[in-house]
C-alpha cells in the first residue's frame, strides 16, 4: 500500500503529474536558462571587474570589489546622457508614428471590402520578405536628392508612411485585433449616425489599447537596435548604438593606447549600458511584451 | 435603387482608400520606386555626379562582374558561408523554441519568470551588442573552450566540416537567442490545443511520447511554418550579417551598380531558400480538407 502511494507521488496518476517529472522539467528549464542568460551574466560580471580581476584565474564570477571604474570611463566615452537623448528621438518618435499610422492601415483592411484588397494585402506581406538591401541604395540617393541624409526625416518619413522597421507585422497585428471587433459595433454607431473616423477613433481605438501598447513597445525595441539604415542615412548622428561599435576608437583617442588600456571589464560596461535602457523598460513592461504576442495574436492564424 | 447602390459602394471604396492610403503612398515613395530603381541600377553603369545620377543601360555586365572582380568572389563566398550556416542554424533554432515551448506549457510555479528570460535577448538584441558579445567570447566560446570541446572538433574532423562547427559552437548561445519570438508563438499555439484530445489519447493507453509526436506536433505544423520563415527573415536581414555588411560597403568600393546586382542576387537567393522552404514544409491542410470533402 505504501509502496503504490509513494509511486503515485514520484510518478503521479499520469507520468505528467509526478514530482520526478517536475523536478526534471526545472532542472532542464534552469540549466538551459543559465546557458541561455550566460552572455548578460558574464557581462554583469565583467563589468565590474578591474583589470588585475580579469587576468587573475582565481576571480571567477564575483570580483575582488566593486569596482567602478569602468562604467566611470564608459559614460564619458560614449557621452551617455546626450547621447541617450538623442538615441530617443530617432527611436521613440518613429515607434509612435509608425504604431499610429499602421493601426490606420490595419483598420482599413480589417473593416471594410474594396477594390483591389487582396492584392494590397499580398504586397503589404511581401515588403516583410524584402530585404532592406534591395532598395536602400536608391533611398540614399533619394534621400541626398531631397537633402534629408543626416536628417532625422530620414527615418521618420518611411515611419510616417507605414514603411518603417517591421511595419507589415504591426499593420498585420492590428489587422488581426480589429477584425476580432463585432461588426455589430460598426453598425450600431452607423444608425446613430457616427461616421467612418467617428467609429475608428471612438470604438476600434479604445478597445485596441492593448494592441496599442504591444506594438509601441515592439516598435521602440525594434527601432532601438536597429543600426543597418541609420548608420546609411544618419552615419554622424550620435546614436548610442553607433558609439558602441566605435567605442574602441573612441576609447583610445580620449584616454590613449597605452596609459589606460582598454579591457573586456570596460567593452562589456559599455555594452551593458547601451542595453540598460531597454531592459529597464523590459523589467517595467514585461507582460505587455509576452502576452501581447500571445492576445494580439502575432501568431497569424 | 440601382444607383443608390453603386453609390454607396464608391462610398465604401473611398472610406477604406482613406484610411490605407498612406501606406500605398508610403509604398509607392519608398518600396516600389526605389525596388524598380535599384533593378535599374543593377542593369547600368551608374555614374554620380554633382547634379545627380547619371544610367546608362548596360545590360547584364554588373551580375558577371561579380564572378570576376575580388569583391565579387568575397561576397559570393560570404554568401556562399551565410546558405551554410543558415542551413544549421535554422533547425536548431526552430527544434529549440519548440522545445522550449513544450518545457513552459507544463504547469510550473515561476513559468511566467521563465518565460521572461527567454523572451529576454529579443529586447536587446542589436548588432553592436551581439558583436560586442561575441567578440568578447561570451556567445559560447568561454564555457565550451574550457572543456575543451572546440579543439576536439579541429583534431577529429576534415576542416570544410569543422569550420563551420566551430563558428556554429561560438555562438550558439546567440543562436538560441533568435528564438525569443518563435518560442512565443509556439506557446500560444500549444495553449490553444483542445486539453480533452490529450485525455482521450490517454484513456486509449497513449503515452507522452506518442501524444507529442501524434498530437502536439501536428497541430503546430502552421506555427511551425511560420516560425521557419520568420527566422529566415531574421537571420537575412540581421544588421551584423556579413554579406549586407559587404553589400553596403561595395556602393562606395565598386559603385552602385555592382552593388545593387549583389543585393538582387542575395534578394534571389533569399527568396528560392523561402520558396524551398515553403515547399517541404507548408501545412498541407488544404489538399487534405479537399481530400475529406469529395
Amino acid at each position: 500500500m505504501k509502496r503504490l502511494k509513494l509511486k503515485k507521488i514520484l510518478f503521479g496518476k499520469e507520468l505528467s503529474d509526478g514530482l520526478v517529472f517536475k523536478i526534471i522539467i526545472y532542472v532542464l528549464l534552469i540549466a538551459i536558462g543559465f546557458v541561455y542568460l550566460y552572455p548578460i551574466l558574464y557581462m554583469v560580471s565583467s563589468s565590474f571587474k578591474s583589470a588585475a580581476d580579469i587576468v587573475n584565474p582565481m576571480v571567477n564570477w564575483i570580483p575582488t570589489n566593486f569596482y567602478l571604474e569602468n562604467y566611470r570611463r564608459s559614460l564619458k566615452v560614449l557621452n551617455y546622457g546626450p547621447t541617450l537623448t538623442l538615441s530617443l528621438l530617432v527611436t521613440l518618435l518613429p515607434a509612435l508614428l509608425q504604431t499610429a499610422v499602421t493601426s490606420l492601415i490595419g483598420y482599413g483592411f480589417a473593416k471594410y471590402q474594396f477594390r483591389g484588397k487582396k492584392l494590397w494585402m499580398m504586397l503589404v506581406l511581401s515588403t516583410f520578405i524584402v530585404p532592406v538591401q534591395v532598395y536602400m541604395i536608391p533611398r540614399y540617393v533619394m534621400f541626398n536628392q531631397f537633402k534629408l541624409l543626416e536628417s532625422s526625416l530620414a527615418v521618420i518619413l518611411p515611419a510616417l508612411c507605414g514603411q518603417g522597421v517591421n511595419s507589415a507585422i504591426f499593420i498585420l497585428v492590428f489587422y488581426q485585433f480589429f477584425r476580432m471587433i463585432p461588426q455589430a459595433y460598426n453598425e450600431a454607431a452607423e444608425l446613430d449616425g457616427a461616421g467612418p473616423y467617428q467609429i475608428f477613433f471612438r470604438i476600434a481605438v479604445p478597445l485596441a489599447v492593448p494592441a496599442y501598447i504591444t506594438c509601441f513597445l515592439f516598435g521602440f525595441v525594434w527601432y532601438w537596435n536597429e543600426t543597418y539604415l541609420l548608420s546609411l542615412f544618419l552615419p554622424n548622428y550620435p546614436n548610442l548604438q553607433l558609439q558602441l561599435a566605435n567605442f574602441v576608437s573612441a576609447y583610445s583617442s580620449l584616454y590613449g593606447e597605452h596609459l589606460m588600456k582598454i579591457n573586456e571589464g570596460i567593452r562589456l560596461a559599455a555594452t551593458l549600458l547601451i542595453i540598460l535602457p531597454m531592459l529597464i523598460v523590459y523589467l517595467i513592461m514585461q507582460k505587455w511584451f509576452v502576452e501581447g504576442v500571445e492576445k494580439t495574436g502575432i501568431t497569424g492564424e | 435603387m440601382n444607383k443608390k447602390k453603386i453609390s454607396k459602394n464608391t462610398r465604401n471604396n473611398l472610406i477604406a482608400y482613406s484610411f490605407i492610403g498612406i501606406w500605398i503612398f508610403g509604398f509607392m515613395l519608398f518600396m516600389a520606386f526605389p525596388l524598380i530603381s535599384s533593378l535599374v541600377y543593377s542593369l547600368s553603369d551608374v555614374v554620380i555626379r554633382g547634379t545627380g545620377i547619371e544610367l546608362k543601360l548596360s545590360g547584364f555586365k554588373n551580375f558577371i562582374a561579380i564572378f570576376k572582380i575580388e569583391e565579387g568572389f568575397i561576397f559570393l563566398e560570404a554568401l556562399t558561408d551565410f546558405l551554410v550556416e543558415l542551413l544549421f542554424q535554422l533547425p536548431i533554432i526552430i527544434v529549440f523554441s519548440v522545445i522550449i515551448a513544450v518545457l513552459l506549457n507544463q504547469p510550473l510555479k515561476g513559468r511566467a519568470f521563465f518565460r521572461s528570460v527567454f523572451f529576454l535577448p529579443v529586447i536587446i538584441s542589436s548588432g553592436p551588442v551581439i558583436n560586442e558579445l561575441i567578440s568578447q567570447g561570451a556567445g559560447g566560446t568561454n564555457i565550451l573552450n574550457s572543456y575543451g570541446f572546440i579543439s576536439i572538433i579541429e583534431a577529429n574532423l576534415n576542416p570544410a566540416l569543422a569550420k563551420p562547427l566551430i563558428t556554429l559552437f561560438s555562438e550558439i548561445i546567440i543562436v538560441f537567442w533568435f528564438s525569443g519570438v518563435q518560442i512565443l508563438i509556439i506557446l500560444a499555439g500549444l495553449q490553444k490545443i483542445d486539453r480533452s484530445v490529450y485525455e482521450a489519447a490517454g484513456v486509449d493507453g497513449a503515452g507522452p511520447w506518442e501524444k507529442f509526436w501524434k498530437i502536439t506536433l501536428p497541430s503546430l505544423s502552421n506555427l511551425i511554418f511560420v516560425n521557419i520563415i520568420y527566422t529566415v527573415v531574421l537571420l537575412a536581414t540581421f544588421s551584423e550579417n556579413k554579406v549586407i555588411v559587404l553589400i553596403r560597403s561595395n556602393m562606395i568600393k565598386v559603385g552602385y551598380g555592382i552593388a545593387s546586382a549583389m543585393a538582387w542576387i542575395y534578394f534571389l537567393v533569399i527568396l528560392a531558400v523561402l520558396g524551398i522552404l515553403a515547399l517541404l514544409f507548408m501545412p498541407r491542410e488544404r489538399k487534405r480538407k479537399k481530400r475529406f470533402g469529395s
